[in-house]
């Protein structure tokens, strides 16, 4: 099939799909959005005002800060029923329903999220926070600093995961709940899960570190590594201040999320996807449109700089790399053995990224400390996006460890 | 006890009550092959024990979940090495050792990170069993054995003899056998003639101690 076949078939499937929604308006789509978590407006919270500043993990001081934030669900009478969700690198506080009526998509993770879901906003108050560094409502490098009055840029001190996780905890005293049911992410969200239960071991009853590590491998910060330099490398980046003379690096940020995207993926996923398919075959020095999978990552590359800031993505993949509760602690045995939650860690077949070994060092450390901890690596064929992605055995091994977590 | 629970632990196989009997309250297990966790859960409800089950397939993997039973996902024929010595009071190993690849290095696995094995399998030198080849020549099915030979996936069949052997030739100790007949009639046969009559074995084991040591 060539490209404008394929272009064909989409612009027809558009039409029949209007179509549908002409002769069954409204109705249709307020039907299937009623199923998930509806309506969610985002919050915002600020803390640590000065001279009662955030203590870093470096030292330093951070403050004030915002926390943006979105709640599904009720909070019950003796406030035991929140659960934590910890969003990626790229994520937010959006993790499910929708902002206005109009919206096309749903947040990151609405499949899980929502009545009769896993993470079921019947029984469960749901919490989401974008991280502090990031560029989704919380205090991050583009925020402006008030003691300046201009944008923190490289000002903005260098964040830790265990940063991040102080922040949460002060939203979660704020919301008045003691202890929570339980904390729940993928990837980066995983390495959070993984520093609440070490960092607050009586405040959590349940972890769900999801296609994560406890320290990621050399490979995975390899990519980092040349995904920060292609971001640094951009002229357009002058030294980290490039919002003070309204511009992005946007050539820099596309190419280190085009390279990231591919990480996120398994060979057979890409296979499956595109195959070696090109869109036109170009004889002459032409090379930019050949392969499918260029134009898609391109397309990455391209959406993500309209809803992301390079330095977030610098300060934020630094503390991916950096994070290493081994080397904090002694080692990862030393660093669990003040656990007191349950522990459900899952991993995914085709992640070659946040592997399975690296999920099962967390989970042979957890069993040299007799913890109670529970694992499956689940048959995906979508690489380290496979957690982003509806999986039966996923979803079941979730309501069912957060269901006993209740009893 | 609510009476679903209360059904579901009438309705947990024969072999698995007579296992539960083995153990001591509040102990800490290691099942292998745990399978839906129907076993840990009833002995953590029911003796305070803390279980860990180790499975392969990943709807039993789903069904411990559910029922608040901790589960590791792993191959058995990989060895335990992620478990320190001595790191449990019990090994159950209930009708699975005729499936892995190494039956005498899982038996050495188990009694390395616990102090006693709970080892159960079918025999096949039971009567029912030795007839069908006998008389018919051809490989048993029976309903402790129900496969074809094609799709089995018992790889290493033994007899109550051969696993005596054994224990012997791996100075393991038996420190209690149970045989049982067929799941109507117990009768006394099967403990006069195991060899003959019992159609699944039970048995306690643990190191020999040498007082020498």
């Amino acid at each position: 099939m060539n490209h404008s076949d394929k272009k064909n078939k989409i612009q027809s499937k558009k039409m029949t799909s209007s179509k549908n929604n002409r002769s069954a308006p409204v109705n249709q789509k307020s039907q299937s959005r009623s199923k998930g978590a509806g309506l969610v407006k985002t919050q915002y919270y600020t803390f640590a005002d000065p001279p009662g500043e955030l203590i870093l993990n470096n030292g330093e001081k951070l403050g004030p800060i915002t926390l943006a934030y979105e709640t599904y669900g009720r909070l019950n009478k003796n406030k035991s029923n929140a659960l934590l969700i910890l969003h990626a690198l790229s994520g937010d506080a959006h993790v499910a329903g929708y902002h206005t009526k109009t919206d096309q998509k749903p947040g990151w993770w609405d499949f899980m999220i929502g009545p009769g879901k896993p993470f079921d906003t019947e029984k469960y108050f749901i919490i989401c926070s974008n991280v502090i560094g990031g560029c989704k409502g919380s205090t991050g490098p583009s925020s402006v600093n008030p003691k300046t009055g201009k944008t923190y840029n490289l000002d903005f001190p260098v964040i830790t995961i265990g940063d991040m996780v102080h922040a949460q905890r002060h939203l979660i005293d704020h919301l008045g709940i003691r202890r929570l049911l339980a904390v729940a992410g993928g990837s980066m969200g995983g390495q959070q899960a993984l520093q609440w239960a070490v960092a607050y071991p009586d405040r959590v009853a349940g972890i769900l570190p999801i296609a994560t590590t406890a320290r990621l491998n050399v490979q995975g910060v390899a990519f980092d590594v040349v995904g920060r330099q292609a971001i640094y490398g951009d002229p357009k980046w002058q030294n980290g201040n490039y919002l003070d003379n309204y511009t992005i690096p946007s050539d820099g940020l596309a190419v280190a999320r085009m390279l990231a995207h591919i990480t996120y993926l398994s060979e057979e996923s890409m296979r499956k996807k595109f195959g070696r398919e090109l869109q036109t075959r170009h004889e002459e020095a032409d090379f930019i449109t050949d392969f499918e999978v260029g134009s898609y990552l391109r397309y990455q590359g391209e959406s993500f700089i309209r809803r992301f800031d390079a330095n977030s993505y610098l300060y934020i993949t630094k503390a991916i790399d950096y994070f290493d509760l081994a080397e904090e602690y002694g080692s990862l045995v030393n660093a669990f053995k003040q656990v007191e939650a349950k522990f459900l860690v899952l991993s995914f077949t085709s992640d070659w990224l946040f592997n399975t070994a690296q999920s099962k060092e967390i989970v042979n450390a957890l069993n040299v400390s007799q913890k109670n901890v529970s694992f499956c690596e689940i048959r995906s064929s979508y690489g380290h996006d496979a957690f982003l992605l509806p999986n039966p055995v996923m979803e079941r091994l979730v309501a069912g460890f957060i269901n006993n977590l209740r009893n | 006890m609510n009476p679903k629970s209360k059904r579901f632990s009438d309705q947990i196989r024969l072999d698995l009550k007579i296992i539960a009997d083995l153990i001591q309250p509040d102990s800490r297990i290691l099942d292998l092959g745990c399978g839906e966790g129907e076993l840990l859960a009833k002995l953590m409800a029911e003796k305070n024990c803390r279980g860990q089950g180790i499975e392969i397939k990943d709807e039993n993997i789903c069904a411990c979940v559910e029922k608040g039973v901790p589960v590791i996902h792993a191959d058995l024929d990989n060895g335990l090495n992620e478990y320190p010595d001595r790191s449990f009071d019990y090994v159950i190993l209930s009708r699975t050792l005729q499936v892995v690849k190494r039956p005498d290095f899982i038996l050495k696995e188990m009694l390395r990170v616990g102090s006693i094995g709970v080892v159960s399998f079918p025999n096949f030198g039971a009567l029912s069993v030795r007839s069908q080849l006998f008389f018919k020549g051809r490989m048993p099915v029976t309903r402790n054995l129900p496969y074809q030979w094609f799709g089995t996936p018992n790889i290493h069949l033994l007899t109550i003899k051969d696993f005596k052997l054994f224990c012997k030739q791996a100075d393991i100790r038996i420190r209690r056998q149970i045989n049982l007949g067929s799941e109507r009639r117990q009768g006394i046969w099967p403990d006069l003639i195991p060899n003959c009559f019992a159609h699944l074995a039970i048995f306690k084991i643990e190191r020999n101690r040498h007082d020498h040591e």
